[in-house]
């Protein structure tokens, strides 16, 4: 292709055999990049390099390479999901970065996401935390009522569908000096609290799933504001404030 | 003999489901948590079964490759879910969805199924509703529709362009209730790399352990596999990357027919291939043809000029454009299905018209200007803007687009670097979705008992195309609705069983040969990578058993496989450590079951001596290029049975499809 470019770059990137052994940098050259790539497939064309030498593949979590499934991480120069906003790692091209360039690849770190291998984190304990409440309880039975029969306001379908659109990648946690989950969880708690469906359990559900997240070893949100900035879905604030609501609210009814 | 029964219950065709339902076993509530299932797969079939078999008291373990069911590839679903709910007061009821769907399918998917899956779907919608999904809505409260590609009414429900999300988290959400009740164990990370059948019947799978390498023996009382399609034997397709046919050809191999392997759906709204470091394909939302228009130059000057950068699309005039669907197709234009629509853009590229810059040519324009305009110009009408100027109508039209499809837009402009609502989008067509799949009857069984099969894993419900918007619909159908059901009857003899013990010769043998498989990988040490082999695959998959097909170039295609499988097995490497996350193994397993799938879709496309659907043979088109299906000797599924490594070998056995409630007739969108 006429517009397309060959990037050099140097690489430092996060090497570690499991979360049982210690891991460090190592440094990787690697040639004729095409500008129009994502960055995983730059990192494709590092690892057949590496297994064409005989080297073991870097491990990194990926599946879609739409930007959906959530799964895809890398914290890249600093950043979760690279230097581009409103994206995931699997979004990220490399008309981002200059010839030249070095650029700095490390797994997500929170103490809530232990390290597997490389740069693979283990996120299970955003599965924990759902299962402690995310959802609402009715039977999948298909004797429910007709779908028309709960009217929803347009305005709140769109707005419980702009929390629902979070999609569990962690950047939030990865990002947060306290490595606090709560953009996440308030995304879950808003998209039901907007609903009629979501409203019946509403308090237990609060107090359930912010009582796992803490369990969890999630720390403490202090309004800092990084997550809603590197968040790829552009999750908003909101959603935290809506959750603490729903949180006091709970509680006091509790007390 | 032929184990081919498809168990079509007897009656009217309305009417099947509910007597088959009346008269089934049972599986009294107190005997099921006496009966463990496995379910493989936590997409929206296997999510959606697991919950449902949890809820109604099974003990039920469920598998995933990825690190959590959200992550299945179901989330990637763009455009929308069909049900037959007639909202729109458009005329739509079950029997026009059942119609459609044989007709979209090119009359070769069953009829009994479709019409269960045209019945069903409407709960589906109130179920997912009830779950929280959050679907588009009318200012009023009530749910909105949009029409999809190969209809004529509006029945498709969406939740912006992210349905495949909001419908996997919906169903991900009752896993996960389940797993808080302990009903369900999860297993994250975890691959199926085997089927153990104990006495003739499923009970049970080895499993790696894909965070500690592990090799597991898990047993259950019946196997249900929810693996979803096979794309990603092309290499490139829109596909998520781990999407892989393991479990689906493993079972095979041991003894479950797979049944019209050939019939691959091409999507036409895909971005074109950049360059050749490409990993995947990314689709843009079939529902964009609602407000797009499709076309090529008119002139082959021009198309020539576009590739060289010295000219730009907007500036060429309506008049040199040729809108090639909407001149073939006037009845549908823009809608035809998809199977038409990737066609026509193949050969208008073909024919030189293309205007991608790279060596195919591959690439045809999706324009929204016509759209931005009328849109625009409503909704200045709307707002009591009298002689709004051009930019306030181009403001507006945008503010429409934007609504309704913004985030494809933005994800259009991330990769491609250009701004669509300026310039059109650039479009081609991928491999998509894998209407083959393992043959199931009517109960969703595989030919091996107590072995079923749901969702795109199966073959049942589309013939030979799919219309958009009813894989979800399938997928949901079989775990919500049908399955659970289905998979009763034949659990009904089993509640005196007791635990499956996993210590028993056959899962012996099943784990010693996966143990040698892996022994094998790790010490090959041959010269290439697991990559470079799927590639080659891709490659000969894509030019020979793609969207156009002949006999000479299938012979072809059998021999290379056969020849790439070979070197594969002599000069693969895979680097690094089986007693851990490698995720190279993880793909030299699943690639060793591609190149085994790859000859056989050859082997089907071969013998299908037709065109019909995804399936199109050159030797059999009519003058105009148009499909010519051959219902008189080929309206059967074809399902092969396996008989061992030579995958020539493979028998066929005919399931003949009857058409008793529907016409059969020539497929036109004219
Ligand atoms: C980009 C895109 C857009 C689409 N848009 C639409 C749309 O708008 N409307 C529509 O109706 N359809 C759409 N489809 C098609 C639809 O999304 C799929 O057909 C459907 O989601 C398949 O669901 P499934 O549950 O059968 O499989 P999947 O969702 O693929 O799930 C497969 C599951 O099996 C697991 N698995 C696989 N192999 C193994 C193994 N060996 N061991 C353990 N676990 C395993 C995976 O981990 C996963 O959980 C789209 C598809 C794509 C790719
Ligand atoms: S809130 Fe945003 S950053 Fe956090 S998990 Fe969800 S999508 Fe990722
Ligand atoms: S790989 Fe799915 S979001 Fe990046």
């Amino acid at each position: 292709m006429s517009a397309q470019k060959g990037l050099n770059l140097t690489l430092k990137i996060w090497r570690q055999k499991n979360n049982k052994t210690k891991g460090q940098f190592e440094t990787y050259k690697i040639s004729d990049v095409s500008t129009d790539s994502s960055f995983l497939e730059m990192l494709d064309m590092l690892n057949e390099n590496l297994i064409n030498e005989g080297q073991e593949a870097i491990a990194f979590d990926h599946d879609c390479r739409e930007g959906i499934c959530g799964m895809c991480s890398l914290y890249i120069n600093g950043r979760p999901h690279g230097p581009d906003t409103g994206i995931t790692t699997c979004q990220l091209h490399m008309r981002m970065f200059k010839d030249g360039e070095t650029i700095h690849i490390e797994p997500w770190r929170s103490a809530a996401f232990p390290i597997i291998k490389d740069l693979v984190v283990d996120r299970s304990a955003f599965d924990r935390v759902m299962a402690a409440g995310g959802f609402i309880s009715v039977n999948t039975s298909g004797n429910t009522l007709d779908a028309n029969a709960i009217l929803v306001p347009k305005e709140d379908a769109d707005n419980a569908m702009d929390a629902a659109a979070c999609i569990g990648c962690g950047a939030c946690v990865a990002t947060c000096k306290n490595g606090a989950a709560s953009l996440f969880v308030g995304a879950k708690v808003s998209q039901f609290a907007l609903l009629p469906q979501g409203r019946v359990e509403a308090k237990r559900r609060v107090l359930n799933m912010v009582k796992a997240m803490d369990e969890e070893g999630f720390g403490n949100c202090s309004n800092t504001g990084a997550c809603e900035v590197e968040c790829p879905k552009g999750i908003s604030l909101e959603v935290i404030a809506r959750m603490n609501r729903e949180y006091f609210s709970a509680s006091l009814d509790q007390g | 003999m032929s184990k081919l029964d498809s168990k079509i219950p007897a009656g009217p065709l309305a009417d099947k489901w509910k007597n088959h339902k009346d008269h089934m076993n049972l599986v009294s509530p107190n005997n099921r948590d006496k009966i463990d299932i496995i379910v493989v797969g936590t997409g929206l079939a296997g999510g959606s079964a697991a919950a449902t078999l949890a809820e109604q008291g099974y003990n039920v373990k469920a598998f995933c490759y990825q690190d959590s069911p959200r992550r299945a590839h179901s989330i990637a679903a763009q455009g929308g879910i069909n049900a037959a709910k007639n909202y729109q007061g458009d005329g739509d009821s079950t029997y026009r969805l059942f119609y459609d769907t044989i007709k979209g399918g090119d009359y070769r998917s069953r009829e009994a199924n479709v019409y269960r899956l045209a019945e069903v779907s409407a709960s589906i919608i109130d179920q997912c509703v009830a779950q929280g999904v959050p679907f588009g809505r009318e200012y009023g409260g009530q749910l909105d529709n949009r029409s999809f590609g190969g209809v004529q009414v509006k029945r498709t429900f969406y939740a912006k362009g992210q349905t495949g999300q909001q419908l996997l988290l919906g169903a991900y959400s009752a896993v996960s209730r389940q797993i808080g009740k302990g009903r369900i164990k999860m297993y994250n990370r975890h691959e199926m790399l085997d089927l153990v059948i104990v006495d003739g019947k499923a009970r049970g799978i080895i499993a790696r352990n894909l965070v500690t390498g592990e090799i597991e023996r898990h047993s259950a009382h019946a196997v249900v596999i929810a693996s979803g399609g096979y794309g990603n034997v092309y290499f490139l397709s829109t596909n998520a990357m781990g999407s892989n046919v393991s479990a689906a050809w493993k079972i095979h191999k041991k003894g479950a027919y797979f049944a019209n392997p050939c019939y691959v759906q091409i999507h036409p709204t895909c971005i074109p291939v950049h360059g050749t470091a490409q990993s995947k394909l990314t689709l843009m939302s079939e529902s964009l043809r609602n407000s797009g228009r499709i076309w090529v130059p008119k002139n082959i000057e021009d198309a020539v000029a576009i590739r060289e950068g010295k000219l730009r699309p907007e500036n060429i005039a309506q008049e040199n454009r040729d809108y090639y669907l909407e001149r073939r197709y006037p009845a549908f234009g823009n809608l035809v299905p998809r199977d038409v629509a990737s066609r026509a853009a193949k050969e208008r590229c073909d024919a030189g018209y293309g205007i991608e810059n790279n060596d195919t040519h591959e690439g045809v324009y999706l324009d929204f200007s016509t759209e931005i305009q009328k849109k625009g110009k409503e909704a200045a009408i709307e707002k009591n803007i009298h002689n709004p100027t051009d930019q306030q109508i181009y403001d507006l039209g945008k503010a429409w687009i934007e609504e309704k499809y913004g985030n494809l837009f933005v994800m259009y402009e991330k990769i491609t670097a250009d701004n669509p609502y300026v310039t059109p989008m650039k479009i081609y067509p991928a491999v998509h979705y894998t209407m083959g799949g393992v043959w199931v009857d009517y109960n969703l069984q595989s030919t091996i008992p107590g072995c079923f099969v749901i969702g795109e894993a199966n073959f049942s419900d589309h013939g030979a195309n799919r219309l958009g918007a009813s894989a979800l619909m399938q997928g949901l159908a079989d775990g919500y609705f049908v399955l659970p059901y289905t998979i009763a009857d034949y659990l009904s003899a089993d509640i005196r069983t007791g635990e499956i013990p996993t210590n028993s010769p056959a899962f012996d043998a099943a784990e010693k040969e996966i143990k040698d498989k892996v022994n094998f990988f790790m010490t090959n040490n041959g010269k290439h990578s697991v990559d470079y082999f799927h590639k080659k695959l891709g490659h000969i998959m894509w030019n020979k058993v793609g969207m156009g097909r002949t006999p000479e170039g299938l012979q072809e295609a059998i021999k290379e496989i056969e020849e790439v499988r070979k070197e594969f097995w002599a000069d693969v490497r895979v680097p690094g450590d089986a007693n851990g996350m490698n995720m190279e193994l993880e793909k030299a397993f699943r690639v060793a079951d591609f190149l085994e799938l790859g000859q056989l879709m050859a082997k089907d496309a071969l013998a299908r001596e037709e065109s019909c659907g995804g399936h199109f043979r050159w030797d059999h088109a009519t003058p105009e290029g148009e499909a010519e299906r051959d219902d008189e000797n080929f309206k059967y599924v074809a399902a092969w049975e396996y008989q061992g490594d030579d995958i020539n070998q493979e028998t066929m056995h005919k399931e003949d499809l009857i058409y008793e409630n529907i016409e059969v007739k020539t497929r036109s969108y004219k």
